[in-house]
């Protein structure tokens, strides 16, 4: 059955040739010398401040990439990246010593101005309302919007981070990583590299030994963070990579809801972004993750783009603790990335909503990792995949449960829909059971999702294909509903796009 | 991802078993060369591991270590053995074709002529001369370091012909008997080219005689099947306890063409079965199911790559695995619709029943689209039995091994079921109820 026109119209609308985002911000901009040697990661070291622990670590990091070899095992195809050609440090040149968001240069204040991020505190009042445009020009409804604390990332500096002072009377800790390795040393130390360590693959390494910058965000124990936390990534500068390095630490209690954002410049090179995201969650806690990811996709002829070659991965650490993954997926030349939860705590749950749509030339290959440790621990994956033009299109997750994970649960659906004959969609599901009470269903169709809260839809009227999208909405509304950036507004619009005809 | 080895200790070993064993394999025109280039693509990997994607949760080097050297042609004893082997094996009704030790035992086997029905020794037929048989028998893609092995090492096998209009009044019944008494290597390959407008039905079964045990069965099956032609084909793997059975099989559909296959698993101690069946006519339709029983220390694979190359075919695979003890049981599916297979309905499910908790069950299930017009579905569950139908039973006065017991053959019979031939469909209950009854 082939795609209905709305789907059609709609992944059109967000087709490589519409990116929005391509406009480069001129300004300048000091760097590493070209290429990646000691001397580059020493360098970076320097321009942070960092200790000598940090340093080593890196060093250690980048030794040990020397000794690796690039993942091929993905379903996607690119030239060989020249990692000498690579600038690996890029920050707008300060004009001096900045001591409030007004001092940022007015250049950068503008590009974020563009991309609909306030940065200005006042901008962000509580109540005060704003009409997002959405993609297909209409106005959206106005919308109250809550407060929010952004870290804008730079190329590979964080240039502001606002409300930090509102979070700190709450405890909640949130600044540029760089900043939390000076400060919060103790912190750091404990957690940075213990769910995605410093061995872990090819892009991680080279992440952990050039890694610029990022968010920290640390909650502490029995703590609501008061706010949505979110950063924003703007690659900007040609030739350059982005590493960034995010880590989020909910402590026992707490809970955090954290949305990151990213766009690029319209370029004809391939630019590399490998970023680290690290989550941790003590008992009880809980950790909601979103990502709306729109680096530029390249041209309609496959020129140019961002690989976004990305490790994410949550440690359900405690006892009762949660981490969702949600992301909307609809830039890049190539994705490589799977947000991944490691379920150790006892009933511990995790959970992740994917919607990944490749146009053009784009090349996706995504999923998830669940790994089932801890007794009764349940996690649940709804993947949406759709792939348009003559892109290619993969799903590639892991379910696993221990001998130990007595009790453990996971649901997948993962559906995927092409939209004409020269694009490509795959699944590539791994389902291992190692003990006899852990149960997994691995879905085909929508219409399997549950089919009586479907019936019970269909029953009061809506259509098959309305309750589907009411349904699946309703799991990740929860997730998108409190961000009020613009490119959430559109993110929650794909959310809710038509799978009608798609294939398991 | 392909991991490109240096010869391993197994892989010069074999190519000196290989040396040794030239006398004894066919090597009819270009049968040498063809033999020389499989091994050579063997040795370039050796054993499978678990590096390489496709071997991924059977790892040869673990599991068998090393391939055993040829086992000699049978003599008079070994066939003696195998005829005892035969009464418990034979399936009343079928026309039977044994091999024992990898050779063709005519004086076994029941070769009497049958309108429109060609059957021949494959050693007979590759010396034979024709070249275009030659190849085809050769045609399996070395890629596959097993294939390869198969391909290099084979000494013997059935080639069917069935000709247009032909419908067979018995099934044909291919016997596979491991009679030597050394630990050995047996490698076959059979050849079944079913014309158009014709129907059979085939049966292979994998057994031992008594001194055999630790024996290894490597096989490979090629079907041809032309337009209009329905086969059905059920195998059976009951191999020794310690045997390890790796089989290949190449599937090719005319037009309106209807393969239904089934397979049950509950011999050997590793064991694989990787089938490719792939569409080359329209309006065509395949129907596999399987069925692993496993226990104590089992480990067994199917790996089945449906290839839908054209459009208007329908596929379904159906899978089960029971597991107790530690046994490991492996699927992996994967059905690959090209970009003109436009109007593709397929659908895959496998599902996995843990009776234990060290057991393990791998299922992939993987689906790879290029065309936009299709319905594809795949399916993937593992769990315990219900304990509240479990309950339900045992409150009816049921013992739990029996409620259990009936549990399990509702559990399988969704995979038994398809089978079209009723007798063949009741050897593949009893079979199932056989290994019920050796769990109590």
């Amino acid at each position: 059955m082939p795609a209905v026109q709305e789907t059609v119209d709609r992944v059109r609308r967000i087709d490589v040739d519409q990116y929005r985002y391509g406009f480069e911000t001129v300004i300048e901009s000091e760097k590493a010398p070209k290429g990646l040697s000691e001397d580059t990661v020493r360098f970076i070291s320097a321009k942070k401040n960092e200790p000598a622990w940090m340093l080593e670590w890196r060093l250690e990091a980048y030794r040990r990439w020397l000794t690796m070899t690039e993942p091929t095992w993905a379903r996607v195809d690119y030239p060989k990246i020249d990692y000498q050609d690579l600038y690996y440090y890029s920050a707008p040149k300060p004009k001096k010593q900045l001591s409030s968001i007004d001092e940022i240069d007015p250049e950068i204040l503008k590009t974020y101005e563009k991309l609909g991020i306030p940065l200005r505190e006042v901008a962000v009042l509580e109540g005060v309302v704003t009409k997002p445009v959405s993609d297909d020009g209409e106005e959206g409804a106005a919308a109250p919007r809550s407060k929010i604390a952004v870290d804008a990332v730079f190329d590979s500096v964080s240039v502001a981070t606002t409300f930090q002072k509102e979070l700190k009377q709450a405890g909640v800790i949130f600044m540029p990583i760089s900043e939390a390795i000076r400060e919060h040393p103790e912190l750091v130390q404990k957690y940075l590299g213990s769910v995605v360590p410093t061995s872990d693959n090819y892009f991680a390494t080279l992440n952990s030994a050039v890694f610029s910058d990022g968010s920290f965000v640390y909650v502490p124990p029995g703590v609501r963070c008061p706010m949505e936390l979110s950063t924003y990534f703007r690659i900007n500068e040609r030739n350059t990579g982005q590493f960034e390095r995010t880590l989020i630490i909910a402590d026992k209690g707490s809970y955090v809801s954290y949305l990151e954002g990213c766009t690029a410049p319209q370029r004809d090179e391939n630019q590399l972004h490998a970023a680290v995201v690290e989550l941790v969650t003590h008992d009880d806690a809980e950790i909601k993750y979103s990502t709306v990811q729109n680096w530029y996709p390249g041209n309609s002829e496959g020129v140019g783009g961002i690989y976004n070659f990305v490790t994410k991965r949550g440690d359900c650490r405690g006892k009762n603790s949660k981490i969702s993954w949600t992301q909307v997926e609809t830039g890049s030349a190539i994705t490589w990335k799977y947000p991944s939860c490691i379920l150790r705590g006892d009933n511990s749950r995790g959970e992740f909503y994917s919607i990944a749509i490749s146009n053009g030339f784009q090349q996706v290959d995504s999923g998830t990792k669940m790994i089932h440790l801890g007794k009764n621990t349940t996690s649940r994956i709804i993947s949406k995949g759709i792939a348009a033009g003559k892109s290619q299109n993969t799903y590639r997750g892991l379910v696993t449960a221990h001998r130990k994970a007595t009790g453990a649960r996971n649901y997948t659906a993962c559906d995927s829909l092409l939209i004409g004959d020269k694009c490509g969609a795959h699944t590539v599901p791994y389902v291992e059971a190692k003990n006899s009470s852990a149960t997994f269903e691995h879905e085909a169709t929508t219409s399997k999702i549950s089919e009586d809260v479907l019936f019970y839809c269909i029953q009061r009227g809506l259509s098959q294909e309305e309750a589907v999208g009411l349904v699946v909405n309703g799991f990740v509304k929860d997730v998108l509903q409190q961000l009020p950036m613009e490119f959430a507004v559109e993110a929650q619009k794909l959310i809710s796009i038509s799978l009608e005809g798609s294939v398991g | 991802m392909n991991v490109a080895l240096a010869k391993t200790d197994t892989g010069r070993a074999l190519s000196d078993a290989f040396a040794a064993a030239r006398e004894r394999l066919p090597a009819a025109g270009r049968v040498a060369d063809l033999r020389q280039q499989a091994l050579d693509a063997y040795e370039r990997t050796g054993l499978p591991h678990r590096r390489i994607e496709d071997w991924k949760y059977t790892d040869l080097r673990v599991l068998i270590r090393e391939v055993l050297p040829l086992a000699p042609a049978p003599d008079a004893a070994a066939l003696k053995r195998a005829e005892a082997a035969l009464k418990a094996a034979a399936i009343e009704g079928t026309r039977r074709l044994v091999l024992v030790d990898g050779a063709f035992a005519p004086d076994l086997s029941d070769i009497d002529a049958e309108k429109g029905l060609s059957i021949r020794p494959l050693r007979e037929a590759l010396d034979g001369g024709d070249s275009a048989l030659q190849v085809q028998l050769f045609a399996l893609d070395n890629a596959n370091p097993m294939v390869a092995l198969n391909s290099a090492m084979l000494t013997d096998g059935v080639v069917i012909e069935i000709a247009d209009g032909a419908v067979l009044s018995q099934p044909l019944h291919i016997v596979h008997i491991a009679a030597g008494a050394a630990a050995s290597s047996i490698f076959t390959r059979s050849l079944l080219r079913l014309g158009k407008n014709a129907a059979a039905t085939l049966v292979e079964s994998y057994v031992a005689a008594d001194a055999a045990m630790k024996y290894q069965a490597h096989d490979s099956l090629v079907i041809a099947i032309g337009d209009n032609s329905r086969l059905d084909h059920v195998r059976l793997v009951e191999d020794a306890a310690e045997a390890v059975n790796i089989s290949s099989s190449v599937v090719s559909l005319g037009a309106h063409a209807h393969f239904n296959t089934f397979g049950l698993t509950s011999g050997a101690a590793v064991s694989r079965y990787q089938a490719t069946i792939a569409f080359a006519g329209e309006n065509s339709r395949v129907e596999t199911n399987g069925v692993n029983l496993l226990k104590g220390r089992q480990h067994a694979d199917t790996t089945l790559l449906m290839d839908h190359a054209v459009p208007h075919c329908a596929s379904r695979e159906v899978f089960r695995a029971v597991l107790d003890d530690s046994a490991h049981s492996v699927f992996q599916g994967r059905i690959i619709v090209r970009p003109d297979a436009q109007k593709t309905d397929a659908k895959m499910m496998t599902r996995a029943l843990l009776l234990s908790d060290d057991a393990e069950a791998d299922n992939k299930p993987e689906l790879e689209i290029f065309a936009d017009d299709v319905t594809c579905g795949h399916g993937a569950t593992s769990g315990a039995l219900d304990d509240s139908l479990l309950f339900y039973l045992r409150a009816r006065g049921l013992p739990e091994k029996e409620a259990q017991a009936l549990l399990i053959q509702a559990f399988v019979g969704e995979a038994i079921e398809s089978i079209a031939n009723d007798a063949l469909r009741d050897l593949a209950t009893s079979a199932a109820e056989r290994w019920l009854r050796t769990r109590s």
